[in-house]
């Protein structure tokens, strides 16, 4: 079974969101960036999987669609333990020509692993677009999951509670917190290993933007926060309700 | 020509979300002169299909066949399509929940059409058709524009909320044409969690983090909780220690939620915690720091020790509610 773990390249989560002067574009100044949270978690599953007794993974490929500045991270993920990296080397426009250009790549895997959003645009979109593009299954909101011969148990997240399922592969999960543990760091040996591991690239397909961003706005400036003592609990509660009126 | 909303149900019952997200729908359907029809997938009866008449619907499009209750997220967005094109949609909306999230990418494939997710107001322009969404998990706000004929939007949760509107709901049940083969995920076990107050639905949440210093001191966040109909909801570190189940982390990494009000008892406000509760309309903070950035997102606050807060609190809220 032949895995691969979509890698979206995003501001570290402590990054101060900034925009450009004319409020078109995310500022990207002095900015850290790392593998999105849930993209670590699910390359740390896909690794567990490979390592435990008696499995059938032959190999974990990661893939990013961005310009060069993006290998550092897939490097990241090389030295975390993965065996190949692709890079299609185009700007990410929107979640649809993303994943446009992963479908390129994405045939022949049994397994795709996808994060729930990406943490900076949030669009939660490409693992389905990807699984629909590929005409194959895709489960969502999945925090656990087993290979069980050529079949994948899913536990998943649903309004109120959470499920198990049975799906065939080829399958899309689209991962969410619960997935790993803690996601894995790379150790020593792996970063001097990850140097002579395979980084293709690759070129991007014609397609289409259908959706733009025009502008953003940070949201505005809370008042200040209002005050009670330590004794006043019960006049706090009151303002909620008088004041406030959320209560 | 219409808007078509997809109304998702839970073992035939209808949630807040879908409420909302037909409110929304019919919202714009006025707005653009279009019908609102909703579509229902799976078993739901008449009485339930019927409150979409206090939201703004005008039609209901319901699919009875009861597959449709494994979720199958591929069966689910092919149902759709065959919806949207019936009803000659050109805006689709859904919630932004697991399931609205999970169809809402492959839906907006099979229909060519542009998808913005996490939508939170009114289209601020038809055309183009220009819609506002969350980005960076509520740090900001990106104004997109979508260039396709036929648009797909999720709607982030309390962020229109819900509108009555009476209207003479027709419902008419439609034929999906889905085979078996269709239908490819098996459900082999459903764990609900019963009698608790959904996050995802709680008009109000209240949250402990690191501060409540163990679990043994929780009853009081569930005694607050209990008084006022409200969710319980903890910081990520209190997850991973074990002292409350997952399903309660909220912030960037766990559940983002937005009620009218939120409680932060004991959380610091990382960065990462604020970003999954900034769009909750009213936050209150309890911590000993006065230094701590838990108090720049909060709209009142108390710099003090939560174990003598929390007393005050349920016993004003017992007032209030008794
Ligand atoms: C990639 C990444 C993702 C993350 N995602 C999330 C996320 O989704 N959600 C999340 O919550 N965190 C997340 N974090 C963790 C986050 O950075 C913080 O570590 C975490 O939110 C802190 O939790 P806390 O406020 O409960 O604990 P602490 O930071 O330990 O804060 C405890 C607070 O309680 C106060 N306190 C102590 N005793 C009392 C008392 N008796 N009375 C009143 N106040 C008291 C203290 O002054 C302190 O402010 C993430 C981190 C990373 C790196
Ligand atoms: N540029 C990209 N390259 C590779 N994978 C991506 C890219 N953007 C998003 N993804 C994947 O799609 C998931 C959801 O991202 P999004 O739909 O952008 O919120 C991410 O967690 C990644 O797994």
């Amino acid at each position: 079974m032949k895995i691969l773990v979509l890698i979206g390249n995003v501001p570290d989560t402590t990054t101060k969101i900034k925009f450009n002067a004319d409020k078109t574009a995310f500022d990207a100044a002095g900015v850290q960036w790392i593998i999105n949270p849930w993209d670590e978690l699910a390359l740390t599953r896909a690794m567990e999987l490979k390592e435990a007794p008696g499995s059938s993974i032959e190999s974990i490929t990661v893939a990013n669609v961005g310009r060069q500045e993006t290998e550092a991270t897939l490097r990241k993920a090389l030295a975390i333990g993965a065996d190949k990296a692709i890079r299609v080397d185009a700007d990410a426009q929107d979640a649809f020509y993303v994943a446009n250009q992963l479908a390129q790549i994405a045939g022949g895997f049994d397994l795709i692993f996808a994060g729930v959003e990406a943490s900076d645009y949030n669009g939660a979109a490409v693992g389905g677009m990807l699984a629909e593009l590929l005409g194959i299954q895709s489960v969502s909101a999945v925090s656990g999951l087993l290979v069980e011969g050529n079949s994948i148990k899913i536990t998943r997240e649903i309004e109120g509670g959470s499920q198990t399922v049975g799906v065939v592969t080829p399958v899309v999960a689209i991962v969410q917190k619960g997935i790993a543990k803690e996601p894995r760091i790379p150790a020593m040996r792996g970063i001097m290993m990850a140097r002579s591991k395979p980084l293709e690239v690759v070129n991007p397909v014609a397609t289409e933007t259908r959706v733009s961003f025009v502008s953003f706005d940070l949201p505005p400036a809370k008042a200040n926060c209002k005050k009670f003592t330590e004794e006043q609990g019960k006049e706090l509660i009151n303002a909620l309700r008088e004041e406030a009126k959320v209560l | 020509m219409s808007v078509l909303i997809y109304v998702d149900n839970t073992d035939g019952k209808f949630k807040k979300a879908g409420f909302e997200a037909a409110s929304y729908g019919a919202a714009i359907a006025q707005q653009a002169g279009m019908k609102a029809v909703a579509v229902s997938l799976g078993k739901v009866d008449a009485a339930e299909l019927q409150k979409l008449a206090n939201y703004g619907i005008n039609n209901v499009m319901s699919s009875a066949d009861e597959r449709f209750a494994s979720m199958d997220n591929q069966a689910a967005a092919k149902a759709l399509a065959v919806a949207a094109i019936q009803c000659n949609a050109e805006i689709i909306v859904l919630a932004h929940n697991n399931l609205g999230k999970a169809i809402a990418p492959r839906l907006s494939v099979k229909l060519q059409a542009g998808l913005v997710t996490n939508v939170t107001g009114l289209p601020t322009s038809l055309s183009p058709f220009t819609v506002n969404k969350n980005v960076f998990t509520g740090k900001a706000v990106g104004h997109t524009t979508i260039h396709t004929p036929v648009k797909v939007l999720t709607l982030s949760y309390n962020s229109f909320g819900l509108v009555e509107k009476t209207t003479d709901l027709v419902v008419e049940s439609f034929d999906t044409g889905l085979g078996q083969a269709d239908f490819g995920l098996n459900v082999e076990q459903t764990q609900q969690v019963t009698g608790k107050i959904l996050l995802s639905e709680a008009e109000i949440v209240v949250a402990g983090g690191r501060g409540m210093k163990g679990p043994e001191n929780w009853s009081g966040i569930e005694e607050l909780a209990s008084v006022l109909g409200a969710g319980t909801a903890c910081s990520r570190p209190v997850s991973d220690e074990g002292w409350r189940p997952h399903g309660e982390h909220v912030g960037q990494t766990g559940k983002i939620i937005a009620p009218n009000l939120y409680f932060a008892l004991g959380i610091s406000g990382a960065i990462q915690h604020l970003g999954g509760v900034s769009g909750s309309k009213v936050i209150v903070a309890v911590n000993k720091d006065p230094d701590a950035p838990i108090f720049e997102a909060a709209d009142y606050g108390i710099v003090g020790d939560v174990m003598k807060v929390l007393p005050q609190f349920i016993e004003a809220a017992k007032e209030l509610k008794g």
